[in-house]
């Protein structure tokens, strides 16, 4: 039954993943994002977890970690890890070859400090990382929350992203929404009328509903059949040219069809407002407060994923403004999107505020918005 | 000469194992090459034991790449040197799986090491076969962890320093119940039967099973048209360095 509770950020994600009906979880330690982990071993070494049968793996690193997700994924498993930072980068190893044979990873995200070791609490500089990491061309998605109850939301909802569409899929937060506590509404996906996305294994399925034939890019599979039985072998490793295009092609087609129904954002404010406040994750919260002090003068876009970016409606957004300021806890991560969106469709001027890895204040955001 | 066609009472055994993948062939590796004589035992136990409906092959980057389709298995080709985490993953993921890493010596010894040390002390319950080459053999021959002092290589041209990797002799020091052995490709009745001993310590859920095959890369030890240097080579150098026994 749906109930409120004061949690944490981090405890808050545990249970979406648990509400969400997720079952395995391989990780390695990191702040800000170990509670995650320390949530799930909790629940594995319950009653009710060994009932469930989940699956918990303190990996050697976040590379192991990486691809014992991707075990768990071939097995057909929810799976999912939690990490941060430099555990993020290593994590990208994986998340390549999720990315080429459309493996649905799940990752819950919380971006510190950067580059290197650095801080951790406020930060969005894993932008860059998150959408397009790896040796690839970005087809994942990525989810950017606000508050502690997003969390909670979109923690449950990257399942079924990730399942349906068959992406890669993470959950962007930062060090200061997983360390914050909050009251959250939790509730089961069934109260909210979400149906789960069953998954299906890539490997030793015995019951396939979803020809892997569909999903998995055609030069990397190969199916046969022998004794009544059918055997899919994968490959990420091509031969040609022509194969890694057509696998590129593929995958692209895929997100395109996908994108549409994956895409996400939020309009805040007076529409008629002349300045237009760009940003995400706890930052866009911050913006909003902004919004409310200015005396009608802002409205807030806020992309919700920021991978697929809603491109379109950013542009729409940025009809009738006169002065577009992006605020980001990084430099030109946000920013980039936002004139990769608005080239040649806008004359305003766009003011960056980009403080890496520093909290942003709504008076900040006030001050750019009055500025003359 | 018995009509073959016809005469019943003839039974042809066939050169491969039921569970390969016949249209696959040619294989994809060099003539001569060790790789699939590793598979065919492999190949071989899995009949006799009827796991290959069971099997998840996993297989890294390097020479063990071009046993993507070798199998009608259900088969996933990893990154290099990641295999062993993968199928750790997916064998707790399926505890029911016969999950099976196939990897180089440079996949499981140098960038892999510490997935394979950590899987080894954790008694993971998977299968992993290491094909010791000696040298990075797809990318051209450079120095291996396995690589013999003297042995001159690609980026050891005047001859590979005193180091290397007994890793059968790691692992038995790690974990001292896992199935550990090793076997040479150029036995293959004997290597045959310790895939299906290794095979049948993982049916019984005993833990950790680790097989070394010393195995022969006509191509990089630049023997292509020297069989007899080939085997001298891989018996009476290889494994006198690397004792083929079981641990
Ligand atoms: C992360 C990464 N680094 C390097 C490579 C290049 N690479 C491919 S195979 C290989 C070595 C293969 O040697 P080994 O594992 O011994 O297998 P063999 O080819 O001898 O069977 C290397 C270095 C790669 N694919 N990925
Ligand atoms: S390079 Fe060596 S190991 Fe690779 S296929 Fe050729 S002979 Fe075999």
């Amino acid at each position: 039954m749906a109930e409120k509770k004061f949690l944490m950020g981090n405890e808050a994600l545990g249970r979406a993943a648990r509400a969400a009906g997720a079952k395995a979880f391989y990780g390695y330690p990191i702040t800000p994002s170990s509670e995650i982990m320390h949530f799930w071993a909790g629940e594995f070494t319950t009653e009710q977890g060994k009932k469930d049968g989940l699956v918990f793996l303190q990996a050697e690193d976040e590379i192991a970690a990486g691809f014992m997700l991707v075990g768990g994924v071939l097995a057909g498993l929810r799976s999912f890890t939690a990490s941060a930072g430099p555990g993020h980068v290593l994590l990208q190893d994986a998340f390549s070859m999720a990315e080429a044979m459309r493996l649905p990873v799940v990752a819950y995200l919380m971006q510190r400090g950067g580059p290197s070791t650095s801080t951790v609490i406020y930060s969005q500089s894993e932008v860059n990382l998150a959408c397009f990491g790896g040796n690839g061309n970005g087809f994942r998605v990525v989810y950017s929350p606000s508050t502690i109850q997003d969390l909670y939301d979109y923690g449950i909802k990257v399942f079924n992203t990730a399942w349906k569409h068959r992406f890669p899929t993470f959950l962007l937060g930062d060090g200061y929404l997983a360390k914050t506590m909050a009251e959250v509404e939790l509730y089961t996906p069934a109260e909210r009328g979400i149906a789960m996305v069953e998954p299906e294994a890539y490997l030793l399925e015995k019951n396939r509903k979803r020809p892997l034939a569909e999903i998995v890019p055609s030069p990397e599979l190969e199916v046969r059949e022998d004794g009544g039985v059918q055997y899919d072998c994968l490959r990420n490793c091509l031969n040609f040219e022509e194969e890694t295009a057509a696998v590129n092609a593929e995958i692209m087609a895929a997100y395109a069809k996908a994108a549409p129904e994956i895409l996400e954002w939020e309009n805040y404010g007076p529409t008629d407002a002349k300045t237009l406040i760009v940003a995400h994750g706890i930052v866009a919260a911050a913006a909003q407060a902004a919004v409310d002090q200015s005396g009608g003068q802002a409205r807030l876009f806020r992309p919700i994923t920021l991978q697929p970016f809603p491109l379109e409606e950013l542009r729409k957004a940025a009809k009738g403004a006169t002065k577009i300021i992006v605020a980001e806890s990084a430099l030109n991560q946000l920013a980039r999107f936002v004139k990769d969106a608005l080239y040649g469709v806008t004359s305003a001027p766009l003011i960056e505020y980009g403080r890496p890895s520093m909290g942003i204040l709504p008076e900040e955001i006030v001050g750019l918005i009055t500025a003359k | 000469m018995p009509d073959m066609t016809t005469n019943q009472n003839v039974q042809i055994r066939s050169a491969f194992p039921k569970c390969v993948r016949i249209d696959s062939k040619p294989h994809l590796f060099c003539p001569g090459c060790g790789h699939p004589e590793v598979l065919k035992a492999l190949g071989f136990a899995i009949d006799e034991l009827g796991l290959q409906a069971k099997t998840a092959f996993g297989i890294d980057i390097g020479c063990s790449l071009l046993a993507w389709d070798y199998f009608n298995m259900d088969t996933v080709e990893t990154h290099h040197g990641r295999t062993i985490p993968t199928m750790v993953g997916f064998k707790r993921a399926n505890p029911d799986a016969v999950a099976i890493a196939y990897v180089g010596d440079g996949g499981a010894y140098a960038i892999g090491l510490s997935h394979l040390m950590n899987a080894a002390v954790r008694d993971e319950k998977i299968f992993v076969i290491v094909v010791n080459n000696a040298v990075y053999a797809m990318t051209g021959g450079q120095e291996a962890p396995t690589t013999l002092p003297g042995m001159k290589v690609s980026t050891a041209p005047s001859g590979a320093d005193e180091h290397y990797m007994k890793a059968p002799e790691m692992i038995r020091n790690v974990n001292p119940t896992a199935f550990v052995a090793r076997g040479i490709t150029s036995v293959q009745p004997a290597l045959k039967m310790l895939m299906k001993d290794a095979l049948k310590f993982y049916l019984d859920g005993k833990g950790f099973v680790f097989v070394e095959v010393l195995s022969q890369c006509p191509l990089n030890w630049k023997t292509m048209d020297k069989p007899q240097e080939t085997f001298d080579f891989l018996e009476k150098t290889l494994a006198k360095a690397y004792p083929v026994k079981r641990y």
